[in-house]
């Protein structure tokens, strides 16, 4: 139950936030890389998903109509 | 392909938003009184249960989980069923859901007002609560999980992206803060102590804010914005970084709470940095709901709904430039522990989580009951009043928490304090009436709304299972060449939320592994000792007083510090404080080096009337501590717990611990007895006295022992 302090000094432990940031910035950078490719059809198609217009008109199936392709 | 036909439940969503309501109502008028007993000291009635310091626990904890939580509850269950396309999983998990929240707030309540408390801000509520907090949690991820599972829609909307996340992140900061050793039924102690028991608990109390204020509600944002407005979201590119840096910065920030504190300097740099990160996912987000409205700001003119989400968006920008401006070392360094904190919390919860509930209430009550809101000339006089609420509720605040921070800061050309703390206090009464003006107008304005939702209710016919239709998903899902490995994130809600995970713990992992174990980040102080058993009696009773809630227990190393409270504070301190007392706020002063400082006599009765020993204090008195005795029948299990924890207590000494508690009481009685005083040494107010002694006293002695002589 008790802490136990392992490493005794702060020596080399600037790995931890520097691998943090490094961790961040790919990770920003791979949703901003695939937020910038992707089409704006697909984007517009998930953000008209709340308002319920293609509800009232079942012609148009949900899983069919959007071009999956890039 | 053949169209299948289901029914949304509605039934939940009323009871979420009934309950929404009238917790709304309670935690704001527990807020009310807590305010007032400011100004007017004597509304604490004399009563253990109705004192500041049990009060302002039940109102954070009302508004926070009962009014807010009720309310993220509402909006999921409403959205999750419409964006899903499909009933919610099981109507027996939703109803056992709703009735043990309701149960938790119940027990929550009369714990707190009874002093059953852990003494760790917004995590009061004792280990039997926690388990059952965990278990309804739980009751709700499985519901959430059932609903996406059986979905009718491919594709996860951004808001439940927000949902999963918040649902991930809040049981992980739960479990991880809630760690702690019972000692009783209704007794536990942290399983952290001091700097790392601080770490954990901001890293807590900080993503309550992030995880349970923030991130459900813009998912309710990205949901009911667009349908007020009956507009898509601006950018949905934009609500993607949003989401995901977010969720990621946030849960850094933490420390930005400790800033100037015993916390080593590496993890308060690491939280500015963080916390002034997090300007950017959040404006990105505030400018994705204010720009939702683009083209269509002739309707916020006439549609109370969009006002209410409009000045809700605005306060939640408000409030995120705010927090970063705050976590910047020299302006927390005036900021802290005064009223400015309090205006700018009070920024976020009346304005951003309360208008945002409010407009959606608006919303969907006339949707669920098909028919229109019964007043909308009231409902813009609730939007009005509780502006005017906010504005004075806010402004005072500001203002007087800046007067009291330089007051206290302030030195004569001779280099003395200027002002007594006393001083400060006094010129803080006119604010404190302004403030609970403002908040008497925006309770004024729910209780409005609480009206016109009931004629509202009345004048309709409630719609409990809604029919709708959609086409199955079909089972195979085929892609057309390479996919990105973001959409395969975006259609999977288990890989969402093990992503999510990931996300939130990566930060938590760095901030507190170091803290753990790191030797060299809390120096440890040999002449530092444990707790007696009669000041750890006393603590205990500390903490049930929720003494935290106006005193700090943490000096920080400035001048003006030093000279008004001694010296600065050290982590090695506080090695065996388990809960650490730090507290956030100085509405009284620091007591981490009161030991010592007025004889026992002036405590005794300072206790009974603190306007006796200091006038003009606002401090309530505890009349009950000179009749209650102390509780011995816990000593034994006080001290084995302490010692399973680490406190290095020698072999057996619970059971010598009964005798040291008693000769240590029977000289604060003599002490008394001295100044003429009689008390029998059994009573609270003995082990109390002892307590207070103690603070800050074991680096006193050392530095005395260093000074050579002459």
């Amino acid at each position: 139950m008790k802490f136990i302090n392992y490493l005794e000094s702060m020596t080399g432990v600037g790995i931890y936030p520097l691998s943090s940031l490094l961790i961040f910035f790919l990770f920003f950078a791979g949703v901003m890389v695939y937020v910038i490719k992707g089409r704006k059809e697909y984007f517009d198609m998930l953000s008209q998903l709340p308002l319920s217009s293609r509800q009232k008109d079942p012609s148009t199936p949900n899983t069919t109509v959007y071009d999956e392709a890039h | 392909m053949e169209l299948q036909k289901f029914q949304y439940d509605n039934k939940i969503v009323k009871w979420f938003a009934y309950a929404t309501m009238f917790w709304g109502v309670v935690g704001m008028l527990a807020g009310l009184l807590a305010a007032l007993q400011l100004a007017i000291p004597a509304l604490n009635m004399e009563l253990p249960y109705t004192t500041f310091g049990r009060v302002r626990p039940i109102h954070t904890n009302a508004v926070i989980f009962a009014f807010v939580g009720n309310g993220i509850f509402m909006g999921v269950y409403y959205s999750l069923q419409r964006l899903l396309k499909t009933r919610m999983f099981s109507d027996l998990l939703s109803k056992v859901h709703f009735f043990g929240w309701q149960l938790i707030i119940v027990l929550a309540a009369i714990s707190l007002a009874l002093g059953k408390t852990t003494g760790k801000e917004y995590a009061e509520l004792e280990w039997p609560i926690d388990i059952l907090i965990t278990i309804v949690w739980v009751v709700f991820g499985w519901n959430m999980f059932g609903t996406i599972i059986r979905r009718r829609e491919r594709h996860l909307y951004v808001a439940i992206w927000f949902y999963i996340a918040t649902f991930v992140t809040v049981a992980m900061l739960h479990i991880v803060n809630s760690i702690e050793i019972p000692v009783s039924f209704w007794k536990s102690y942290s399983w952290y102590a001091g700097v790392q028991d601080a770490l954990v608990q901001w890293w807590y109390g900080h993503n309550a804010v992030a995880f349970f204020l923030t991130t459900p509600y813009l998912g309710l944002m990205y949901y009911f914005l667009p349908k007020a407005a009956n507009r898509p979201v601006y950018s949905y590119r934009l609500s993607i970084i949003h989401f995901w840096s977010l969720i990621f910065i946030y849960i850094w920030a933490g420390p930005h709470h400790l800033l100037y504190t015993a916390v080593p300097d590496w993890a308060q740099s690491l939280g500015v940095v963080f916390s002034l990160m997090l300007i950017a996912p959040s404006w990105g987000g505030m400018i994705n709901g204010l720009l939702t409205l683009r083209g269509a700001w002739d309707k916020v003119r006439e549609d109370v709904v969009l006002k209410f989400l409009v000045v809700a968006v605005t306060a939640y920008g408000m409030a995120t430039f705010e927090g970063p401006m705050l976590s910047l070392k020299n302006v927390s360094a005036i900021a802290h522990y005064t009223d400015w904190i309090v205006a700018h919390v009070h920024v976020g919860a009346l304005g951003w989580n309360g208008f945002m509930t409010f407009g959606i209430l608006y919303w969907l009550i006339p949707k669920l009951f098909r028919t229109e809101l019964y007043s909308k000339k009231l409902a813009n006089m609730h939007f009005w009043i509780g502006t005017l609420g906010i504005v004075l509720y806010a402004v005072p605040m500001y203002w007087s928490g800046i007067m009291q921070s330089l007051m206290w800061k302030e030195f004569t050309p001779e280099g003395q304090l200027k002002w007594q703390f006393m001083d400060t206090v006094t010129k803080m009464i006119p604010f404190y009436v302004t403030r609970a003006i403002g908040g008497t107008l925006y309770l004024a304005g729910a209780v409005l709304m609480v009206y016109n939702i009931f004629k509202t209710i009345r004048a309709g016919s409630f719609l409990a299972n809604e029919n709708a239709e959609a086409p199955a998903l079909e089972k195979v899902y085929n892609t057309h060449g390479k996919e990105h490995w973001h959409r395969w994130i975006e259609r999977k809600p288990v890989q969402m939320m093990i992503v999510s995970l990931v996300v939130v713990a990566i930060g938590g992992i760095i901030e507190f592994v170091p803290t753990f174990l790191v030797k060299s980040n809390i120096p440890t102080i040999a002449s530092v000792k444990p707790y007696t058993p009669l000041e750890l009696h006393g603590r205990d009773i500390y903490v049930r007083e929720g003494c935290y809630t106006c005193h700090s227990q943490m000096i920080r190393p400035f001048r003006s510090e030093t000279a008004r409270y001694g010296e600065y504070s050290k982590a090695g301190e506080f090695v065996y404080d388990h809960p650490f007392q730090w507290g956030s706020k100085r509405t009284g002063p620091d007591l981490a080096r009161l030991g010592g400082k007025y004889p026992d006599s002036w405590h005794y009765n300072h206790m009974l009337d603190p306007t006796s020993m200091s006038p003009g204090s606002i401090m309530p008195p505890y009349p009950w501590l000179f009749d209650d005795q102390i509780d011995v029948s816990s000593t034994v299990s006080k001290i084995k717990a302490m010692k399973r924890l680490g406190v290095p207590y020698p072999e057996n000494y619970e059971h010598a611990a009964a005798a040291d508690m008693e000769k240590q009481a029977k000289q604060i009685a003599e002490s008394l007895g001295k100044d003429g005083i009689s008390v029998l040494p059994d009573r609270e107010v003995v082990a109390l006295i002892a307590y207070l002694q103690r603070l800050g006293t074991d680096i006193k002695h050392e530095a005395k022992k260093e000074t050579p002589k002459p």
